[in-house]
């Protein structure tokens, strides 16, 4: 049930440019001043395949130089110093860059008067907060690529809930789903809650190679994720999914079986987590004990919601594979019986017994 | 007013040269802050401070009316970077209310998680967040005499960690160049691995439940987490002796550094790691079960413990409001009037509060912060009082010295002090820690604090590992308990985050939310001015502090103000929101009566 992309054939991109006519360095202006947790910047620090501090001293060959500006990480002390290339980006004074959004982006439309949801830096004039959405509105149309970091950026995530009183919406539903970076690409979104660290790392190294005109537009799928990291469901990667198969359902969390019956949404989730593990191979979601609750989707938190009860297509299903799962696997069970004895001539008698005869010809 | 104290000296004082510096957004925290000042070069003193933040998300109004076991999962993503002090508080609010105890596994287990969270998030920050204002490149441009006095400077400890000179260590923290900058991202990924084995992942987890854990409690789970722990010692050891060589240091060759960042004595903590043998969630016994906890919870004013009972902390929270962007709910109907042992509630109680956003104009003579200020009401002085949590440290193990209860074969507090043993490592032999109650409460201590705090947490995991290791090869290896979501309940959940104090309150209706309030140590540390006027933590600590920085208003960076802040560790998702930059000269005034008017 793998999700078919609907976006443009890779095949049809060059593999390689032949005339290298990328760009030697590219900055990199993050903003995580959306409605987030900085949680996706925070997961970036944990990559090891690449890691952050590879991409910023140039380890990773055939990559453009890139000038990292993040507000965790920056070795300045904030304010004007921080805010420096930003505001350049705006005067059309740094290119390329590409703009990176954290956190959903509020409406400050519904708001009546002077008020802000968030803010990034003051205005120059009056000193009064700047909007993120006055940054982005300046900004995007400058960048030569717009990424959004996590789900909130992506498509609303937890701060879009509903009952929320900010009005939070995805960056590109913000911008428009059809809306082009100066790049020619659409807004490139990286989901998750947080990103896990090697998912965008390993988009962000792509969109920066093909930066450097080594590589073709990273492929998007029609929620314009990567194809290569959200192509698959949990389930497909899930290493509990033979206890699906053989209709062995955990009762509660303390048990090593599948998590269905108890909230999983694997099945029906677009996320490499199980295969990868969460960093370094370790950790994850349901192949270690945690329910999916679907933190990578468009329909983020409302449609999984409540997290811990059994997802409503999953009573149906585990009821059809019942009769069929029982029968494997008392027949497994036979069969592993039978694997798990040695061969009777495996012995220290006298007599050797393993059928070995020296002038046995064909 | 009960927090400020004037440290200007009437005598020798020259007519002050007054500069509005501001930093906004203020870089290396978490979330988005604001510091405004007004400095005084001619004293070389900040006169005045106010901290903003500008980020509403709105946890508590769109939580009410969903189901309370979501609680746990949705204000995780509080904060990117403690999202799991979040999901544990709740899960023990959650536990209250629901009337069920986690098996001892499941308890060890989280235990462990969040023992890997502390030593992740203070490496993390201390070493690539905070250190890079002690750095060399830092004070070449901010105290170019300290950083050849540095030069000059023999490394008391250079044994333990191998750097010859202050210098040398402040060059291994130079940003994304530095070895021990480099060191600490790698460290602060094992440490994520460890916490990974046992919440799944980070930092959002996802393996935590009421009721217990969905962890695996393989022999290896365990093996592996014991491994990496022993695979960071050496790290830890040095730590500790690395910033306690910089910062004795920096009181020795700026004398008078230790008023920077002061303030009266005012610390909170809540407590850390429950004791199964003791916790049963229930309310009417958190007396009980607050003070088993590995780290012991207590209210500190002046040096004194004002109390460590777990009941009274929580009757004595009071939500000011002052300088927010919130109306004011006192005239609404309260949720909770009385407490489980029948103890009157206050209406400005989180059980109580209701949350009405009103976004408006910043203006720092009325409303300017997204963020309320929490107090803590002493009915014995009736004032509400400021408390901070040192960036969480700080308080942490003040509370445990000074309580001495804590007696492990791993921590021991002595009334006075913390002694903490890690056992031998790859280079460095068995090492006993000791951390003394400090002199004062100020920017340096706060930082000194945290590498110790690592210390503990990596001592009290090896007690954990031990303890789980203990049951698994015992065969109780039950990691949940069921529960059902009752009709009406209230519950409350008291754990230290990584910054220090962290509260949920939680009320039920018809088995839904019907109020829901975390609170997290920001709001505490980075609080605007309270109805009384008194200020927040952060405020209080920048104002009337000196300025050592040899530069003059024109190239100013305001680094004293920046490691005050920092101390503090801000994370304003939790806090609601902050900043702090470059100083921007708004305006220069020359007027004699500032001073007296504000002072």
């Amino acid at each position: 049930m793998s999700v078919d992309s609907g976006t443009h054939d890779v095949a049809t991109e060059p593999s390689r440019s032949e005339v290298r006519d990328g760009f030697d360095e590219v900055t990199i202006l993050w903003i995580s001043e959306g409605m987030s947790c900085d949680g996706d910047t925070v997961s970036l620090t944990a990559a090891g395949q690449p890691s952050i501090e590879d991409l910023v001293q140039g380890l990773i060959p055939g990559l453009p130089k890139v000038n990292l500006h993040n507000k965790v990480l920056s070795p300045t002390l904030g304010g004007e110093e921080f805010l420096a290339p930003y505001r350049a980006a705006i005067r059309g004074e740094l290119s390329p860059f590409i703009l990176v959004i954290e956190g959903s982006i509020p409406n400050q439309n519904i708001i009546q008067g002077d008020g802000y949801w968030t803010s990034f830096g003051n205005d120059e004039e009056t000193g009064q907060p700047l909007t993120l959405n006055w940054w982005i509105d300046r900004l995007a149309p400058k960048a030569w690529a717009v990424v959004a970091a996590g789900t909130c950026a992506t498509f609303g995530g937890i701060h879009a809930m509903a009952g929320n009183p900010t009005g939070s919406m995805g960056l590109a539903d913000y911008l428009g789903w059809d809306f082009k970076s100066q790049g020619a690409l659409p807004v490139v979104n990286v989901p998750g809650c947080p990103i896990q660290p090697e998912n965008f790392m390993e988009t962000l190294v792509w969109v920066l190679y093909h930066a450097a005109g080594a590589a073709p537009p990273p492929p998007l799928d029609h929620m314009l994720r990567p194809q290569w990291l959200f192509g698959k469901t949990v389930h497909e990667g899930c290493d509990r999914a033979a206890y699906y198969e053989q209709a062995d359902f955990a009762k509660d969390y303390t048990s090593p079986k599948c998590q269905v019956k108890v909230g999983c949404w694997g099945p029906v989730v677009n996320c490499n987590v199980p295969k990868r593990g969460w960093m370094a191979g370790i950790g994850g979601c349901p192949n270690v004990g945690g329910i999916c609750i679907g933190c990578t989707m468009p329909g983020f938190p409302d449609a999984f919601m409540p997290f811990m009860d059994e997802p409503a297509g999953g009573s149906l299903s585990s009821l059809l594979i019942k009769p069929y799962g029982a029968f494997i696997r008392r027949m497994r069970g036979i069969t592993n019986a039978a694997v798990n004895r040695e061969p009777k001539w495996r012995h220290n008698e006298p007599t050797l017994t393993s059928g070995y005869d020296p002038y046995w010809r064909a | 007013m009960t927090t400020t104290e004037d440290r200007a000296g009437a005598a020798g004082r020259k007519p002050p040269e007054i500069v509005d510096m501001n930093w906004d957004p203020i870089t290396r925290i978490i979330g988005n802050l604001g510091i405004y000042t007004k400095i005084d070069f001619a004293n070389r003193e900040v006169v005045e401070c106010r901290s903003t933040s500008s980020l509403f998300r709105g946890y508590s109004v769109f939580m009410k009316g969903k189901d309370p076991r979501d609680a746990g999962f949705i204000t995780s993503r509080i904060c990117g970077i403690c999202g799991d002090n979040h999901t544990t508080c709740s899960d023990y609010a959650q536990q209250m209310a629901y009337g069920v105890k986690p098996p001892p596994l499941a308890e060890h287990i989280v235990n462990l998680g969040e023992a890997a969270e502390y030593m992740f998030d203070h490496t993390i920050f201390q070493d690539n967040l905070v250190f890079v204002d002690f750095c060399e490149a830092m004070v070449k441009a901010t105290n170019p005499g300290v950083l050849a006095r540095a030069e000059r400077t023999e490394a008391p400890r250079g044994h333990l960690h191998g750097y010859k000179t202050i210098a040398d260590i402040m060059r291994a923290f130079n940003p994304f160049e530095g070895e021990v900058y480099k060191e600490a991202l790698k460290i602060s990924r094992v440490t994520r691995e460890m916490f990974c084995l046992m919440e799944g992942r980070h930092v959002h987890p996802s393996t935590l439940y009421p009721g217990g854990v969905g962890t695996m409690p393989q022999p290896s789970t365990f093996t592996d987490y014991l491994s990496r722990l022993m695979g960071i010692l050496d790290f830890v050891k040095q730590a500790v002796a690395m910033n306690d060589d910089v910062f004795d240091f920096f009181y020795e060759a700026l004398p008078g550094y230790e008023e920077v960042g002061r303030r009266r004595t005012l610390l909170g903590c809540w407590g850390a790691w429950q004791n199964p043998d003791v916790c049963d969630y229930r309310y009417e016994t958190m007396n009980d079960w607050g003070k088993a906890m590995y780290v012991t919870p207590g209210i500190i004013v002046d040096g004194k413990l004002v109390t460590n009972n777990l009941v009274d902390i929580n009757l004595g929270m009071r939500i000011l409001l002052g300088s927010s962007f919130y109306e004011d709910w006192v005239n609404e109907q309260p949720f909770v009037t009385h407490d489980p042992l029948g103890n009157p509630v206050d209406m400005r109680h989180p059980w109580n509060q209701t949350t009405v956003p009103l976004p408006q104009k910043r203006d720092f003579d009325s409303n300017y912060s997204w963020v309320m200020s929490p107090r803590w009401y002493d009915d014995k002085t009736g004032d509400h009082l400021a408390l901070d949590t040192g960036g969480g440290p700080l308080a942490r193990l003040w509370s445990t010295a000074l309580n001495g209860l804590v007696d492990t074969p791993y921590i021991k507090a002595t009334g006075h002090s913390v002694q903490i043993s890690l056992p031998r490592s790859e280079k460095l032999p068995e090492t006993t820690l000791e951390w003394h109650i400090p002199q004062w409460s100020n920017t340096i201590e706060r930082n000194r604090a945290r590498p110790y705090f690592v210390a503990y947490a990596a001592a009290m995991a090896l007690q954990f590992v031990e303890q789980s290791m203990g049951l698994v090869r015992a065969g109780q290896t039950k990691t949940f308990e069921n529960f059902e979501v009752p009709d009406e309940a209230i519950g409350c959940g008291f754990h230290e985050a990584v910054r220090g104090v962290l509260s949920h309150h939680l009320v039920i209706k018809d088995k839904k939310i019907a109020n829901y309030h975390p609170y997290p140590p920001t709001p505490w540390n980075a609080s605007p001015r309270d109805s009384y006027g008194t200020p927040g933590p952060y405020e209080d600590a920048v104002q009337g502090q000196p300025i050592f920085e040899e530069n003059g208003p024109d190239d100013f960076k305001g680094v004293d103000i920046m490691r005050t802040v920092r101390s503090f560790d801000p994370c304003l998702p939790c806090g609601v929101h902050m900043y702090l930059g470059k100083g921007k000269t708004l305006t220069t005034q020359h007027s004699p009566m500032y001073g007296a008017s504000h002072g």
